[in-house]
């Protein structure tokens, strides 16, 4: 039936009723099909993309979370603590937590600087610590926060939405700067690190050893991570763990280090820059490992700001440099025992052949005088007495009849000119010269004056202070030369007893006749004990008997610090002191090299901060030695 | 007897099937708000409550004689836009201007609007010849068109929609022509660009989270990534009531208004879904038959806009819950907790029941 409903001006309540029901049929019909479109939607959400959406839901239910191990304690050769973890807070934030994006977080940080002390520095790193982090993570803040800003934060949680203070266990130096240049510390993980370390082994682990012992030890103080799988609900909140495998910590380490001797050779050294180094000659084992000026290390650990760090840099004297790996010196006369060691193992001087000192020695053809400290000289001495009394004109005659090339193959046997290897990064490895190494360096021919001068550890000679000690340790025990080590033991957690550490042997140094090599003992005994000795006053009133050598270096330049060493030449013109010992002499125990910058002579300057160190360490060691 | 008593004063007028299926889809909705809510028996109890008030408006509006209904229907129509437009002026709320406070109460008149325009467009239908022509079109399009446009700029979306829809559901049930129809279908298609121009920036952001919203999963995208899971990994048979993860762990937002089918799809699987699905349908069957059976346009066209209106609801809502449509704040009908929609939905099913109690006596 055709109708033309809006020509009829007659209201048909049959017809209405029967427009109204087809009207109501087809919308019925048409809402029925979208239903089942709908309802198709379900059907391939919950039928067809079940396993999907299945995955994603119980992805979102459960998380694994590391479980970070403790790590490793640090102690010194008597079992006293040097690197501890202590309780501490730090602030966290959780960027995507705050609420109003950029401004809510400024908002935020703005917030929190009324209750915890945030200064330009802390916002200026959490912003730049933000980028290494994943989206979901906690970005910490600040850390060791104080009891009262973890109070003030408390009370005032509620309204920091995203923030929250998270205890953990914060790495503390109880001997602050003494032990610095031995333990480094730890600092903030960078994104420069997670590229060097096991990532999943560091997930979680907001610290990592930066330098020194807590750097090279990395690995073992470290540990290896846990897991927790927990059921979180949208806000991270843990709600339950379901399977938990615990963290392994890190080993404790016991390093050679005595804290007592390394305290005396601080406390001696008192203001002046330089370095002590000591070594058990025995084992290889260091004593002490001393360089001054130093910093306290527990200021990096919470990330130190950008100030403070120029302030530690640009102090005088350095504080960063570490001497007693790096510091290169001329190392004086200290080089005479070597060289007349030289002399005696090539043959080429024997215990009795004595030379004339009159203070001035000339190079046959040349008329550059090469002087005694003495004037008019000692007169006839002998190897003995030109250590006793460190006669440069026995030592200038002996060294052009060695020539540089014999003097460098045999010198760099006791390590000289080479890194020792000691467990710790970032050593130097002094200079020991030679006719090729001044032709490929310096492109220059090697002149008959220079090896003159280095018969007397002058001109391109350059030692560490570590390399010195442990030539020394290598020349009382015979020629065994260890690669020094810090570490001394390793204790696992869980186990009682502790893994002792041994020093590998870098190379026995050939001893063609073992009296050539009690001769330079013998002389440097009476560098101590002789009526002449140059070192004479440092045994007054020891409990045992030392010997040594006293020098004195030019100050010097090496490497890449060289400009800003030649700086300080201008300003400090002083000799730098040097002084080596071994004590007690019958029996040695211990080896120690003292450098001082700018000391002036060894003798005075050096040798009682030498002594000082070897007091503290034979009075302990001789009392405890139980006699076999 | 006829005249000598009021009418509704006698048996009471109500049709128990249409009872019956609210009273189970309220049932399984206080189900599921149980299991939404963390449990918490006291929210339950709280909607229990509002639904009890409901019920009662529903069985006191059905007991009207619908003829009394079409009295007031043009006073309750003014006073409605009367409300919104002190709202627009008084109104509170966050953002938005919802809300009208007036001493103990707090209500948003765009809800009365639910119910007047549908009521007025039928009233003013009523004694007009139909299939409408072009004047009473154009007055039907202004009655509805007030409103809803006072609505849409409190900005409440998902109120707009639902008061225009109920109003269009109107003019086609009195025979609006096919061709006007879809020539209005087309003109709104076309204004598309325009409804952009004119949208919040929230509300921009609604439909562009819904167009991609893998593109700020943990932003804007959250709610539709979040509800989609919990619907998808409910799988056939759900995970079963109080089981479901992403409820429990607080990974759905609003999951006790607006996306409580989420976690129903969740716990249920498809199903709850379908079966809930069946009883809505069940519902708008027979709010459509009651209108077939009236005896007046008016009442007619009222109970049929009522009924479909009802779908628009479930469609929406379902919708959105499965990521198909943007977030707009439509609810799930009685089901979703609240107390203002469910009462204005139960008020609807009152009239219907109203008309079809009082089909016989017209006669």
């Amino acid at each position: 039936m055709i109708r033309f409903a809006s020509d009829s001006t007659i209201k048909d309540e049959r017809d209405e009723r029967q427009l109204f029901n087809r009207r109501a049929r087809i919308g019925f019909l048409i809402i029925s099909l979208m239903m089942l479109v709908l309802l198709s939607r379900y059907v391939w959400l919950q039928i067809f993309a079940y396993d999907s959406f299945s995955t994603r839901s119980e992805s979102n239910r459960v998380s694994v979370r590391p479980v970070v191990p403790n790590r490793g304690m640090i102690y010194d050769r008597r079992g006293r603590i040097i690197a501890e973890n202590e309780p501490a807070y730090r602030l966290e934030i959780m960027p995507e937590k705050v609420p109003g994006k950029t401004a809510g977080l400024k908002a935020l940080l703005d917030e929190l600087s009324t209750l915890i002390d945030l200064d330009e520095d802390d916002r200026a790193s959490f912003h730049r610590s933000r980028t290494h982090y994943r989206i979901f993570d906690s970005v910490p803040v600040k850390f060791n926060l104080s009891e009262r800003e973890v109070a003030r934060f408390a009370v005032n949680r509620h309204h920091l939405q995203g923030a929250d203070v998270v205890p953990y266990l914060s790495r503390h130096y109880p001997y602050g700067e003494l032990l610095t240049h031995v333990l480094g510390y730890t600092g903030r993980l960078d994104a420069d690190d997670i590229a060097s370390v096991d990532a999943g082994n560091y997930r979680g682990t907001r610290t990592i050893g930066k330098i020194g012992v807590e750097q090279f030890r990395e690995k073992e103080l470290h540990g290896t991570v846990g897991f927790e799988r927990v059921e979180t609900n949208a806000s991270g909140r843990v709600l339950k763990v379901l399977e938990r495998q615990d963290a392994i910590p890190g080993n404790d380490l016991v390093l050679s280090i005595d804290v007592a001797v390394q305290t005396a050779a601080w406390d001696a050294l008192g203001d002046r820059p330089g370095s002590v180094v000591a070594i058990d000659p025995a084992d290889g084992s260091l004593i002490a490992l001393v360089s001054k000026p130093a910093y306290d290390p527990n200021a990096f650990v919470h990330g130190i700001g950008q100030q403070a760090y120029r302030d530690i840099l640009n102090a005088s004297g350095r504080p960063l440099f570490n001497r007693a790996l790096s510091g290169g010196y001329e190392p004086g006369s200290t080089l005479k025992p070597f060289v007349g060691l030289a002399g005696l193992e090539l043959g080429l001087v024997s215990a009795q052949t004595r030379v004339f000192s009159n203070g001035e020695f000339y190079i046959e053809g040349y008329s550059r005088p090469y002087r005694d400290w003495k004037d008019g000289g000692h007169g006839w001495v002998d190897i003995k007495s030109a250590l006793e009394q460190s006669v440069n004109t026995y030592f200038y005659q002996l060294a052009m009849d060695m020539g540089i090339d014999r003097m460098h193959d045999y010198l760099s046997q006791f390590g000289f000119g080479a890194p020792t290897g000691i467990d710790v990064q970032g050593e130097g490895g002094g200079l020991l010269p030679s006719r090729e190494w001044k032709l490929a360096i310096h492109e220059e021919p090697w002149y008959p004056g220079e090896t003159v001068i280095a018969g007397i550890g002058q001109g391109f000679n350059v030692v560490t202070p570590l390399q010195l000690a442990n030539a020394v340790a290598t020349l009382v025990n015979g020629g065994i030369r260890y690669e020094p080590r810090l570490l001394y033991a390793t204790k696992q957690a869980g186990i009682e007893r502790a893994r002792p550490a041994t020093a590998p042997v870098a190379l026995q140094v050939p001893v063609n006749d073992q009296q050539n090599w009690q001769t330079i003992l013998d002389g440097m005994d009476r560098v101590v004990n002789g009526p002449r000795g140059t070192a004479r006053g440092v045994a007054v009133d020891a409990h045992f008997r030392t010997a040594g050598k006293t020098g004195t270096a030019q100050v010097y330049t090496l490497g890449a610090d060289k400009e800003y060493e030649e700086a300080e030449v201008a300003q400090h013109l002083r000799d730098h002191a040097l002084f080596i010992a071994f004590a007690p002499v019958e029996a040695p125990r211990i080896a120690i090299a003292v450098v001082v910058e700018h000391g002036g002579a060894g003798s005075t300057n050096a040798a009682p901060i030498a002594r000082a160190t070897l007091d503290a360490w034979l009075d302990q060691e001789l009392q405890w030695e139980p006699e076999p | 007897m006829k005249g000598l008593v009021p009418a509704w004063v006698g048996k009471p007028r109500l049709d128990p099937v249409l009872l019956i299926l609210i009273m189970l889809i309220m049932a399984f909705g206080l189900f599921i708000l149980y299991s939404a809510s963390g449990p918490d028996m006291a929210v339950v109890e709280r909607q229990a409550i509002r639904l009890g008030f409901g019920i009662f408006v529903m069985l006191a509006i059905s007991q009207v004689p619908p003829r009394i209904l079409r009295l007031w229907t043009p006073w309750l129509y003014g006073i409605g836009i009367a409300l919104l437009l002190a709202t627009w002026i008084l109104g509170v709320g966050r953002g938005t201007q919802r809300w009208l406070d007036i001493g103990l109460l707090r209500f948003q008149p765009s809800e009365i609007m639910k119910l007047a325009v549908p009521m007025m467009v039928a009233w003013y239908l009523h004694p007009k010849v139909l299939p409408p022509g072009w004047k009473p079109v154009f007055v039907t399009l202004g009655i509805m068109l007030i409103p809803v446009l006072l609505i849409a700029r409190q900005p409440d979306l998902g109120t707009s929609l639902l008061v225009a829809a109920s109003g269009i559901f109107t003019l086609y049930l009195a025979g609006l022509r096919w061709r006007i129809l879809f020539g209005f279908v087309g003109l709104a298609t076309a204004a598309a660009p325009v409804l952009w121009l004119v949208m919040k920036e929230y509300q921009r952001d609604r439909v562009r989270t819904f167009l991609n919203p893998e593109a700020d999963p943990l932003g804007h995208g959250w709610n539709i990534i979040q509800s989609k899971v919990a619907v998808g990994s409910g799988g056939l048979t759900g995970k079963g009531w109080l089981n479901g993860t992403q409820s429990h762990l607080e990974f759905i937002p609003e999951r006790h208004t607006d996306f409580i089918l989420a976690v129903l799809s969740e716990e249920f699987g498809l199903v709850g879904v379908t079966l809930l699905m069946l009883a809505y349908m069940l519902l708008i069957a027979r709010g459509l038959y009651i209108a077939s059976v009236a005896r007046h346009t008016g009442s007619r066209l009222l109970a049929g806009a009522l009924s479909l209106t009802v779908f628009v609801y479930v469609l929406v809502n379902g919708a959105m819950v499965a990521g198909v449509l943007p977030v707009v704040g439509v609810p799930l009908p009685l089901i979703s907790y609240g107390g203002t929609s469910a009462v204005t939905l139960l008020a609807g099913f009152g009239m219907m029941m109203s008309i079809y109690g009082h089909r016989k006596f017209i006669k």
